[in-house]
C-alpha cells in the first residue's frame, strides 16, 4: 500500500499517476458495483471554509457511491471557524475522526497548512485563486471519455484567460501530452498571462491568440469556455460589448466539428445561452458527472484501495 | 584574517560593506556584555570593501538567517586565541519564520501560529516563494 498523499496542486501527480485515476474513473463507471462497497467503514470529511455546493455535494456523492460515510460544514458561519477557530486546529481535531478530508478554503495555501497537521491525506478542493486540482482532473477525464485520448488535440479556450486559474491548470496538464494545439480567444484585457504562453512554448505546443471564436470554430476539438466577471471592467459598458463576444450560442455553432465538444467548469452565468444544452457537442453536465468519478478514483487512490482483481 | 580581540567568540567575515551594522541589530549584539566591534569599509581582495563583527563570546548564531542576509559571508569561531573554525554561508534551501509572506490572500496572513516557510527557487536570482501560496518574496 502506498503512503498517503496529499493532492494539493495537480503537479502532485505524475502523468502516469493521472492516467491510472482517469483508467480507475472508467473502471468506476463502467462497473459500478464493483466499488459499491468497497470504502465500507471508512469516512471523508468535506471541510468546507467557503462555500462551494456543486463541489461539495460531488465529494460526498462520490464518497457515499463507495460505500463510505461523509461528514462535515458547508461553509465557516456553520463551524468553529466562524469564531476564529484555525484550520491547524480544526484539522488537528478532525483528523483524529476521519481516513480522508476535502477542504476547502478561501485562502491561498490552506491545505498545506492542514497537511501539516495530521497524517490524513488532505484533498485540495480549492484553495481561493490558487489551485484546483479536482477541477483539472474532471476535465481530463471529461475529455478522454468523450475523444478517447489526450493526444493531438486542438483546444479553444475562451472567455477570461488572465484570472481563470482553471485554464491555466488545464493548459499545464495537457502540455504532458503529445501533439495538443492551442487557440486562446480573449479580450484584449483578460488576455492569457505571458508565463502560461512560456509553458507552451517550451514544450513546443503551437498556440495562437484570436478575438472571435467564430474564425476558429471549424478547427476546434475542444471548446472550453469560462466566465467572464463584470469585476474585472472599469465600465458597464466595455462589460456589456465583451460580453456578447464571448458568449456561445447554437448560431456560433454552425461551423463547429460534429464531434466537437463543449466544457465548462460551472457554474455558468450567460457564458453559453441555454439553446446550446440540447446540442449534443454541450458535455457540461457530462463533466459535472465526471467530476464525481475522478473524485472516487482518487479517494480510492489515496486510501490505498483498490478494486479486487 | 585577522582575529585580534577575540579569544573565545567569533568573527563574521566578508559582510557586504554597509550591513555590518544590519546584521549587528539582528543579532541583537547590543544586548552582550562581552566586547564587541563593528569594522566598516575594511579593505577586500574579493569584494572591494567589507565590513567585519568580531564578538568576544561565543554565541549560538542562525546561519540561515545570515545566510539569506548575506551569503557571502564566512564566520570564523575563535577559541583560546586561536582560529577553530570556519564556515562559508550561503542562502539557505528553506527558510522558516525568517521573512514573513505579503500575500494578503495567503493563509499566513490569517493563521497565526503557523510558520512561515519559504523555498530557494532560483540561487543566482535569490527568488524565494512562499511554500502555501508560491508568491515569490520582495524586500520592498
Ligand atoms: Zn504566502
Amino acid at each position: 500500500m502506498e503512503a498517503p498523499r496529499n493532492i494539493i496542486n495537480i503537479t502532485d501527480l505524475s502523468t502516469e499517476e493521472i492516467d491510472e485515476l482517469i483508467g480507475v474513473a472508467q473502471d468506476i463507471m463502467a462497473n459500478p458495483a464493483d466499488y459499491q462497497d468497497i470504502c465500507h467503514g471508512k469516512q471523508l470529511a468535506t471541510l468546507f471554509f467557503e462555500p462551494s455546493t456543486r463541489t461539495r455535494l460531488s465529494f460526498e456523492s462520490a464518497m457515499l457511491s463507495l460505500g463510505g460515510a461523509t461528514l462535515g460544514f458547508s461553509e465557516a458561519q456553520s463551524s468553529s471557524a466562524s469564531k476564529g477557530e484555525s484550520v491547524s486546529d480544526t484539522i488537528r481535531v478532525v483528523g483524529n475522526y476521519v481516513d480522508i478530508i476535502a477542504m476547502r478554503h478561501p485562502k491561498e495555501g490552506a491545505p498545506i497548512a492542514a497537511a501539516m497537521k495530521t497524517v490524513v491525506p488532505i484533498i485540495n478542493a480549492g484553495d481561493g485563486g490558487h489551485f484546483h486540482p479536482t477541477q483539472t482532473l474532471t476535465d481530463l477525464l471529461t475529455i478522454k471519455r468523450q475523444k478517447g485520448t489526450l493526444e493531438g488535440l486542438t483546444i479553444g479556450l475562451c472567455g477570461d484567460l488572465k484570472f481563470g486559474r482553471t485554464v491555466h491548470s488545464l493548459v499545464a496538464a495537457m502540455l504532458r501530452y503529445k501533439g495538443v494545439k492551442f487557440v486562446l480567444i480573449s479580450p484584449d484585457e483578460l488576455k492569457m498571462p505571458d508565463y502560461v504562453k512560456e509553458e507552451m512554448d517550451e514544450a513546443g505546443a503551437p498556440w495562437k491568440e484570436v478575438a472571435h471564436m467564430e474564425d476558429v470554430m471549424p478547427e476546434l476539438d475542444i471548446l472550453y469556455m469560462t466566465r467572464i466577471q463584470k469585476e474585472r471592467f472599469f465600465n458597464e459598458e466595455d462589460y456589456l460589448r465583451l460580453k456578447g463576444t464571448f458568449i456561445l450560442n447554437r448560431a456560433k455553432l454552425k461551423t463547429a466539428k460534429e464531434d466537437m465538444i463543449i466544457l465548462h467548469p460551472l457554474p455558468r452565468v450567460d457564458e453559453i445561452s441555454v439553446d446550446v444544452d440540447d446540442d449534443p457537442r454541450a458535455m457540461y453536465f457530462t463533466q459535472a458527472l465526471c467530476g464525481k468519478y475522478i473524485r472516487m478514483a482518487l479517494i480510492l487512490k489515496l486510501l490505498g484501495i483498490r478494486k479486487e482483481a | 584574517m585577522n582575529i585580534d580581540g577575540v579569544n573565545n567568540g567569533i568573527v563574521i567575515d566578508h559582510i557586504e560593506a554597509g550591513k555590518g551594522i544590519r546584521i549587528y541589530e539582528q543579532l541583537q549584539l547590543n544586548k552582550l556584555d562581552c566586547s564587541v566591534a563593528i569594522i566598516q569599509n575594511v579593505a577586500s581582495e574579493k569584494y572591494g570593501k567589507k565590513d567585519i563583527i568580531k564578538v568576544d563570546q561565543d554565541i549560538p548564531l542562525d546561519f540561515d538567517v545570515l545566510g539569506y542576509m548575506d551569503p557571502h559571508i564566512t564566520v570564523n569561531h575563535v577559541k583560546d586565541g586561536k582560529l577553530a573554525s570556519k564556515v562559508h554561508l550561503e542562502l539557505p534551501e528553506t527558510l522558516t519564520n525568517v521573512i514573513r509572506c505579503k500575500n494578503p490572500r495567503c493563509i499566513t496572513s490569517v493563521e497565526q501560529e503557523i510558520k512561515h516557510i519559504f523555498k530557494l527557487v532560483d540561487r543566482e536570482k535569490k527568488i524565494y516563494r512562499c511554500a502555501y501560496c508560491d508568491v515569490e518574496h520582495k524586500e520592498y
